[in-house]
């Protein structure tokens, strides 16, 4: 008699079944198995104990985002905080060029932040969904009405602006611009930070426990983004920006001690593995290096002192951007962690 | 209109997932596919997007006379898991689009015409029970079969299953239901029969209660779960904060030296 022709075969859809019986041959041969659920002959049954759980299966579901969601929290926090302070750079009336730049940033912000959106949504139809109900308890619809406010206001006061610059000023440009620009601060303010609560009120540990860390930390972390693209587009010698890009830098640092410094195994997401090296490399990039820069480049002569503050802004600016992907990453790792939900300490 | 729960009671489960076929039969979902799981006859693992009733393979220790069971053989309960219909659910807190309601029958449904698939309620549900179809977009849970509810019908899994481990009926009459039940399986010498309904913690009850053996966690039953929206005071405090420190910190800084200096 010929051998069994294995089932793998003769059904060719069940590559499942050829990989079952390539784990039994590895089982067979070296007595120990580490695919998931897997157990060699004569090995004990995996159970469903009070201290495992249920067969370690994660109890929550990881967080359905791809990339477009972190950049819109980076791109987002970028352009609310750089509407922040291009508006009151025109009401201090201290310099034209900084307002004319903080808006383009704003502006550029309000257009991608809705494709990013659309793009995780799929179509661009299923963005109005979100705009036939108002519901304070939801900080994604809180979060949508900020996004229309600002992006009406920020796009209006870049529009008039260069209308005006273009065809010579007019009373309605005027208005558009001035209506426009205390739109894009009123809602600048809480858009660059509003993306902390939406993650922290949800049920994935390492965010839920950061809640009210968390809008302080985005809103440090878009400032710092802010003021480096404003360096980086030729107010390099802006000391009131030096000061803000120092005094983000100050808190990011803060913040990534705070999370270092707590033994908390909600924050391990923040420490371990890739989402805890993601978290480090964009704690380092936001927070001690650019600080580090900007102190020195208060010492260094003229041109070394420039430079010394583009590596900052550069630095502050992919810190800004790692940190945001660092932040999901982790609540993915934080939702696999099948301990923390059914409150298990150590295995 | 009366509110209605369903009440599943393990220790009458018999593993059949005539429950789990029901449900996609009647509302049409499609297959999870083949996979080995290696754990006990669960190859679902869980209930998501495709999986609105997951029948639970609970193999544990052996203990001696559990489930009738010689001293040296694991012991093995069954369980069939279903959205818990939470009295304050996270999902629906969470809906920006209002897609996801509260039916005149008190369970949770989702609109599929008005989701949009922005998966937030995904990151809200503290049961990880609602879950994105990745080819469609949008969020599926369990409907508690809120169309055959509404013609008077049981829900699907309940009329299918044979041996009324999964009951349906009016909620306070399911809670004394499952009060006498309890008495009944205490009082039979089954000591660890236990109910579970979350109502001390925040989520406030279930609307899909269980009778379950020992320790919650062994069915992947959360002791406390809790609705984020507990959360949200504190976040927004936090952000009233930043924004007030953005505002303050960038006026002292602009007012101070706002000079380029080009
Ligand atoms: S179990 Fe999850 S999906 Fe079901 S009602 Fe509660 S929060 Fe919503």
């Amino acid at each position: 008699m010929s051998d069994p022709v294995p089932l793998g075969d003769l059904v060719p859809g069940l590559e499942r079944e050829r990989r079952l019986a390539e784990i039994r041959r590895e089982a067979e041969r070296r007595g120990k198995l580490d695919v998931v659920g897997g157990r060699p002959p004569g090995a004990p049954f995996p159970q469903a104990t009070p201290e495992t759980g249920y067969y370690k299966i994660p109890l929550l579901k990881e967080p359905p985002w791809k990339w477009e969601i972190p950049l819109y929290f980076f791109v987002g926090g970028a352009a609310g905080a750089a509407a922040v302070v291009g508006a009151i750079a025109d009401y201090t009336g201290v310099d034209r060029k900084l307002v004319k730049h903080a808006r383009w940033i704003a502006a550029a912000g309000s257009v991608i932040s809705p494709v990013l959106l659309v793009a995780d949504l799929g179509r661009p139809a299923r963005f109005l969904a979100m705009l036939r109900v108002f519901k304070p308890q939801s900080p994604m619809s809180m979060g949508v009405w900020t996004l229309v406010g600002f992006s009406s206001g920020a796009a209006a006061a870049a529009f008039a602006g260069f209308l005006s610059d273009r065809y010579g000023p007019s009373l309605p440009l005027r208005w558009l611009e001035n209506a426009g620009q205390a739109a894009s601060l009123a809602f600048g303010l809480p858009f660059s930070n509003y993306t902390g609560v939406l993650i922290g009120a949800t049920a994935i540990p390492v965010w839920n426990r950061n809640v009210g860390d968390l809008p302080l930390h985005f809103a440090a972390s878009g400032l710092a983004a802010a003021v480096g693209m404003l360096e980086l587009m030729g107010h390099g010698k802006n000391r009131a920006l030096q000061a803000l890009g120092l005094g983000a830098g100050i808190f990011e640092s803060w913040e990534g001690l705070r999370i270092e410094g707590r033994s908390d195994p909600h924050l391990d997401p923040l420490k371990h593995g890739a989402s805890g090296w993601t978290t480090r490399t964009g704690g380092v990039l936001s927070g001690p290096v650019p600080t580090i820069l900007r102190l020195l480049s208060a010492l260094g002569g003229k041109r070394r002192s420039a430079s010394l503050r583009r590596w900052a802004a550069w630095s502050a600016i992919a810190g800004s951007l790692i940190t945001r992907f660092a932040w999901i990453r982790a609540g993915h790792a934080s939702a696999r962690d099948w301990k923390l939900p059914l409150e298990i300490r150590s295995e | 209109m009366s509110v209605t729960a369903f009440l599943t009671d393990s220790t009458l489960c018999i593993g059949c997932k005539a429950c789990e076929v029901a449900c996609k039969e009647w509302n049409g979902i499609e297959g999870d596919g083949l996979d080995w799981s290696g754990f006990s006859y669960d190859n679902t693992g869980a209930v998501g997007a495709s999986t609105w009733r997951h029948v639970k393979f609970v193999e544990r220790a052996p203990v001696p006379g559990l489930g009738g069971n010689a001293g040296e053989q694991a012991s093995w309960t069954f369980s069939s898991d279903v959205c818990k219909h939470c009295e304050q659910a996270g999902c629906l807190e969470a809906c920006p689009t209002g897609s996801i309601v509260r039916t005149e029958f008190g369970g949770v449904f989702i609109q599929p015409d008005v989701c949009n698939g922005c998966g937030y309620c995904v990151t809200a549900c503290p049961f990880g029970v609602v879950a994105r179809n990745e080819q469609d977009g949008r969020a599926f849970k369990c409907t508690f079969c809120y169309d055959r509810q509404k013609v008077g019908l049981r829900p699907a899994c309940a009329k299918a299953c044979p041996t009324e481990s999964i009951q349906f009926g009016e909620i306070d009459e399911l809670r004394e239901k499952a009060r006498l039940r309890l008495e009944e399986l205490h009082r039979r010498g089954m000591d660890d029969a236990a109910f579970y309904d979350p109502t001390h913690t925040s989520v406030r009850g279930t609307h899909a209660m269980f009778i379950i053996r020992g320790d919650p966690r062994t069915y992947n039953l959360p002791p406390s779960p809790q609705v984020p929206t507990i959360y949200l005071k504190k976040g927004w405090r936090s952000s009233a904060l930043a924004a007030g420190l953005l505002l303050g910190g960038t006026l002292l800084a602009l007012l101070t030296d706002g000079r380029s200096g080009r």
